[in-house]
């Protein structure tokens, strides 16, 4: 392995210090990033390991309804959290579809959001790949990439961005909360993650140094908690990346959708809130044609990227399943295999 | 050899006979704590690390390595490349049997396929080892690759498998399908598969002046140790290899690839013990594969459901510098009875590794296509996929017209029709639904796989303390050979399997073939059989001529052993022990050796195959495609059961293994560079727990005389066949989308609606 300096900040002006300084990188639990490493994908002079900082561990209600996630929580702790799975549960629910049980344990909340594309020729540094090496081309485009995005890609890169927990999280509105060289800012998790445009290379609207330090969900993201789900098909029921999934949650009253939140994973190269298909379904009743009309809404501008026409079409029809399941109401429990189409079927226990 | 401390769990130890009792692993302790020494787990004094650096390209030759930035880096000590290796005593270029095949140990800078070993960096840490490969920045010189089923012109091989012919015909197959009230005409593709063992290939070498001390994982010691033999030029007596866990091999650990070799060489180039192991990704290409099929099936059948004809040919691939041919179409020479059959293969060259056996051979991927194509058939005849099959049974092998050794094959589809309830099965496709709205299809499929017999030795002993040894250079892979062999040994020794010492894995033992063809277990276990009767019949010459016995003069066809003890057949009552008898002879141990070897009389006059019959039961999202296996249920007739416990897992991990060919796996090739995508077992998917369904294995009796002395035909490969199928053609079932391209993918199936 190449050599690198690892340093452990005592605080967090400290790590961004560290961090700001050409050729360093922020470890969290090192699921993603030591992968990269190994593969010499990414080759990094300094590691600053953010793992010992105090106070990012926290789950906090703040006084104003909105929930505080610190940035090292883990994936694990988050989704089993008994408050937090009820108050939003198809984000509980993405979380435990991820990964493994002993992936979850590790991960963190920030390294969830910023892990990279799993676009085989990021991961293979033979391939030429703009996102990996800026300007040097992009193999997936003309290659296996039946997985690719189908929204939001350009030609100088078709990768999606693999996050399921950010999917739901993007639905909700969730906030980020940024320790910079300049101090403190946030910005909505949807503006976080870059679609390519020229620039595949930047994955997220971040600078050097900067630090995600906190999620945050709004205090309107509590009124779904009664009709939100979290839907992922993938190639084996469980410890696989999403082809295509959806974040769907509802705000049902009188019969009446009162409002509608829909975001779509696995397309593009962020998580895809679908905000004109939100548009159709306020005010209308949850029937199986409104979810249809939506589902077109949400894929208008899809366009295949290679060998993945069949990522519309399954997306469209995981919108409405989605959908269709939210309206039905969230499950006192999340299922045993959460986020599986097979979730209500009776079956292992072990996802 | 390191000390093994083997135990049977009290609860499972059981007086008399030890053959049938279903033991647990013997190992399995020392596994549970990790104290099962692999070979990766040895560390010899002053051990350095290896580390290969491999090609990007999959055809051209390396024009430059920077192997002085390489040793500028600190810890590392040598870098091994063409022009600084040590010399090999012949060219592995040469193949000097036909289980020799040609390797990449630096003899060129040619590339031959993507991830072939283009130089060797030693170091004094792994990390260092691992960062000189990086720095070794080859350039190339690079030549298009020749990648898929398509590339250059075809060809016919002279053989298929191991010495299969490539064509086989029975009777007229074009009148067959000519006067056919019904055919098909139907192709299937099957991907490159990659064996993917959970122990990566790793080699620990250490020499001492001309003597050589390895350890290895193998499943062939003395095949191994041959080919280390002739490659270094030094005599086999001075190699000694040790083997006593494989974390899995099935089929790539079973002959001396290139990069244990380079091990070898990097221990000789820098005179210290060196360990070198595989990343995962670099076990994809100088390790073996699957080669990926194309396969035609032409079935006919008269009004009756009867097949007229039955014409399987299958397209494959090799590499562009050796030969190996899956033998796919081989599958249907046995299952089905047909007036004509004809088999062929054709081929293409291409840039990869070359293709090796991997778990069921040709059996497998011409498995999964037949039983596909039988049951495409039996619905275009309108009848029950297993009344068809049942219409069809072959009595006799079809093309040789031998008499079969045993088969108990309709008792499988019986006894598996009826624990799997398969007589509520709806003919019509898309039918079945469960609560939920999902659908739900039944499929089957008939296994089959040859009952095969190599050639082993085995050493008994008979101490003068009452106990025995049985010493055999068997390979425990994890199937159980510690404990299933071991059980045999106590039998055949007349003694409780706590009094047997049983060695194994070991290359300074007698030879025990190779753990491969699924014969393993009744090849050592016919040698452990001789052995154990010789010895048996020394200690019963001692006894029976010796007046002061109580066995004086009842002969050796007279005398059983049991408890340790010899006892007169006629009268039980008389006998005595071991111990006495040697105490009394004066003996301290007495030995014998003996031979498992095929009986080629038998052979020539019956086919000799283990059977089956797998259903299974799949759900799927009618709308989204994706398939879960929901329940398999799997009958195999193989023989002699020498341990239930241990035999059930083999099925369970075949059946396992046949769904994965069915929904998962596949080695995503690069049609332009020939590399492959998904090296890793993240994106390689093969099932995970949530995938496994209720398994349920039901062995059927079968006593088949004629096999080995022991009536054993193994059981380690046949479960993947007919499984495959049953899944695909479950899933054809559930929704009436016939799918022929492996691994059936969520798009095959959105079409549907
Ligand atoms: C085999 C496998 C399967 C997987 N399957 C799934 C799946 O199905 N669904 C899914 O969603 N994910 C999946 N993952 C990805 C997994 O969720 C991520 O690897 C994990 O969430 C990353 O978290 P981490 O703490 O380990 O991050 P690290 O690997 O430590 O870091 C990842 C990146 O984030 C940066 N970073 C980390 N924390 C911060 C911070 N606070 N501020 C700024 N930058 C930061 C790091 O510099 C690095 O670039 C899988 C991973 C593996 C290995
Ligand atoms: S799709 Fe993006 S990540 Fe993949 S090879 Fe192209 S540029 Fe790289």
């Amino acid at each position: 392995m190449k050599q690198f300096d690892y340093v452990r900040p005592a605080t967090v002006t400290e790590a961004v210090a560290a961090a700001a300084q050409p050729g360093a990188v922020y470890l969290a639990a090192g699921t993603n990033l030591l992968d990269l490493m190994k593969g010499g994908v990414s080759r990094p002079d300094r590691l600053v390991d953010v793992t010992h900082l105090g106070g990012l561990d926290q789950i906090e209600t703040l006084a104003d309804g909105s929930l505080r996630i610190g940035a090292l929580v883990s994936n694990a702790d988050l989704a089993h959290d008994a408050d937090f799975a009820k108050s939003y549960p198809a984000v509980a629910e993405a979380l435990l579809s991820g990964a493994s049980a002993q992936l979850r344990n590790a991960a963190t909340v920030g390294g969830n959001l910023l892990q990279r594309t799993r676009c085989a020729y990021f991961y293979d540094t033979a391939s030429r790949c703009n996102k990996r090496e800026a300007g040097t081309g992009c193999d997936a485009r003309e290659g296996e990439n039946r997985t690719h995005s189908v929204l939001g890609w350009s030609e100088s890169c078709i990768a999606t961005h693999p996050s399921d927990f950010c999917v739901p999280l993007v639905a909700l509105d969730a906030v980020i909360e940024i320790e910079g060289k300049h101090g403190r800012r946030e910005i909505a998790l949807d503006e976080l993650h870059r679609l390519p445009g020229n620039t595949p290379e930047r994955d997220a609207a971040l600078e050097p140094g900067d630090l995600i330090v906190a999620v945050r969900l709004p205090p309107s993201a509590r009124g779904f908690a009664a009709h939100a789900r979290y839907l992922k098909v993938r190639e084996r029921t469980s410890y696989a990346f999403a082809v295509v999934s959806a974040a769907s949650a509802l705000r049902i009253e009188n019969g009446k959708i009162a409002e509608a939140r829909l975001a779509l994973g696995g397309v593009a190269a962020k998580p895809w809130r679908a905000r004109a298909a939100e548009d159709v379904l306020r005010g209308v009743a949850p029937t199986a044609d409104a979810f249809q009309e939506a589902a077109w809404r949400a894929l208008t501008d899809a366009k295949p990227s290679g060998d993945n026409a069949f990522k519309i079409e399954l997306a469209r029809r995981i919108v409405v399943r989605a959908l269709t399941l939210a309206a039905a109401g969230t499950p006192a429990r999340i299922p045993a295999l959460p986020a599986s189409p097979f979730a209500s079927t009776s079956g292992a226990i072990h996802a | 050899m390191p000390e093994l401390n083997l135990t049977s769990a009290p609860a499972h130890l059981r007086h008399g006979s030890n053959i049938g009792q279903p033991l647990t692993r013997r190992d399995g302790i020392l596994k549970v704590k990790g104290q099962a020494t692999y070979a990766a787990d040895n560390h010899p004094p002053g051990m350095l690390f290896a580390v290969m650096a491999v090609s990007s390209i999959a055809h051209g030759r390396v024009t430059s390595l920077d192997v002085a930035a390489a040793k500028r880096h600190p810890g590392v000590v040598d870098v091994m490349t063409p022009d600084h290796k040590p010399q090999l005593a012949i060219d592995p270029e040469i193949k000097t049997n036909p289980f020799v095949f040609r390797m990449e140990v630096l003899q060129s800078n040619e590339v031959r396929y993507a991830n072939q070993p283009i130089a060797v960096v030693i170091a004094e840490t792994l990390e260092a080892a691992t960062e000189g490969a990086v720095l070794l920045a080859p350039r190339y010189e690079a030549q298009p690759a020749l990648v898929g089923l398509d590339a250059g012109t075809s060809y016919v091989p002279p053989v298929v498998g191991v010495g299969n012919p490539t064509e086989n015909h029975l009777g007229d197959v074009e009148a067959g399908l000519a006067s056919a009230d019904k055919q098909i005409d139907a192709i299937y593709e099957t991907p490159p598969q990659y064996h993917n063992a959970m122990e990566p290939h790793a080699i620990v070498a250490a020499w001492d002046g001309d003597s050589l001390q390895i350890d290895m994982p193998t499943q062939g010691l003395m095949l191994s140790l041959g080919r280390i033999a002739e490659l270094f030029g030094i005599a086999p007596d001075k190699i000694h290899i040790r083997s006593p866990f494989l974390g899995g091999g099935f089929g790539s650990k079973g002959l001396m690839s290139g990069p244990p070799t380079l091990g070898i060489m990097a221990a000789k180039l820098v005179g210290k013990p060196v360990k070198l192991v595989l990343r995962r990704e670099q076990m994809y290409g100088p390790v073996g594969h699957r080669a990926p099929t194309r396969q035609r099936l032409r079935i006919g059948a008269d009004g009756e459901g009867r097949l007229t004809a039955l014409d399987h040919h299958a397209r494959t691939v090799s590499s562009t510098f050796d030969d190996f041919y899956e033998p796919a179409a081989d599958a249907s020479h046995t299952l089905y009875a047909s007036p004509a059959i004809r088999t062929s293969h054709d081929a293409v060259r291409v840039n990869t590794g070359t293709p090796l056996f991997m778990r069921a051979p040709g059996e497998a991927t011409g498995s999964i296509a037949l039983e596909s194509a039988i049951d495409e058939m039996a619905w275009a005849c309108g009848i029950d996929p297993l009344a068809f099959r049942l219409k069809n049974y072959a009595e006799v092998e079809p093309i040789t017209g031998r008499p079969f050794s045993s088969k108990a094959l309709r008792a499988c589809y019986d006894q598996g029709a009826a624990r799997f309830g398969w007589a509520k099965r709806s003919l019509q496709p898309g039918q079945m639904r469960d609560d939920a709205g999902l659908l739900v299809g039944w499929g089957m499929g008939t296994a089959t796989f040859p009952a095969l017999m190599f050639q082993a030795e085995a050493r008994a002993v008979i101490r003068l303390d009452g106990s025995g040894a049985m010493e055999i250079g068997a390979h425990d892979m994890g199937q159980g050979a510690w404990t299933a062999l071991a059980q045999i040994a106590a039998d055949e020794l007349g003694l409780d399997i706590d009094r047997v010492e049983f060695k194994a894995g070991s290359s300074d033992l007698p030879d025990a073939g190779i753990a491969g063809g699924s014969a393993h277990t009744a090849t050592a276990g016919a040698a452990i059989h001789s052995a154990g009767a010789a010895v048996i019949a020394k200690l019963a010459d001692l006894a029976t001529n010796d007046e002061r016995s109580p066995l004086f003069g009842a002969g050796n066809a007279g005398v059983i052993a049991r408890n340790g003890r010899l006892i007169r057949r006629d009268d039980e009552s008389r006998g005595e022990s071991y111990v006495e008898i040697l105490a009394r002879a004066r003996i301290v141990e007495i030995e014998a050796r003996g031979t498992g070897a095929p009986n080629p009389a038998a052979m020539e006059e019956y086919a000799m195959h283990a059977h089956g019959a797998v259903f299974a039961e799949v759900k799927v999202d009618p709308e989204l495609g994706q398939v879960r296996v929901t329940r398999m249920v799997g009958a195999f007739a193989a023989g002699r059961i020498v341990n239930p416990h241990l035999v059930k897992s083999q099925l369970f991990g075949g059946m396992i293994w046949g769904m994965s060919f069915a929904l998962h796996e596949e080695a995503i090739t690069d049609r332009r560079s020939g590399r492959i995508m998904n090296a890793n077992l993240g994106e390689y998917h093969i099932p995970v727990n949530a995938d496994v369904p209720p398994l349920d294995v039901i062995t059927v009796e079968e006593h088949d005389p004629h096999v080995n002395a022991l009536g054993i035909k193994g059981v380690g490969e046949i479960g993947i066949t007919g499984s495959a199928g049953a899944v695909a053609n479950a899933v054809w079932h559930a929704t009436g989308v016939r799918v022929r391209r492996f691994p059936i993918r969520i798009e095959d199936l959105l079409a549907q609606r």
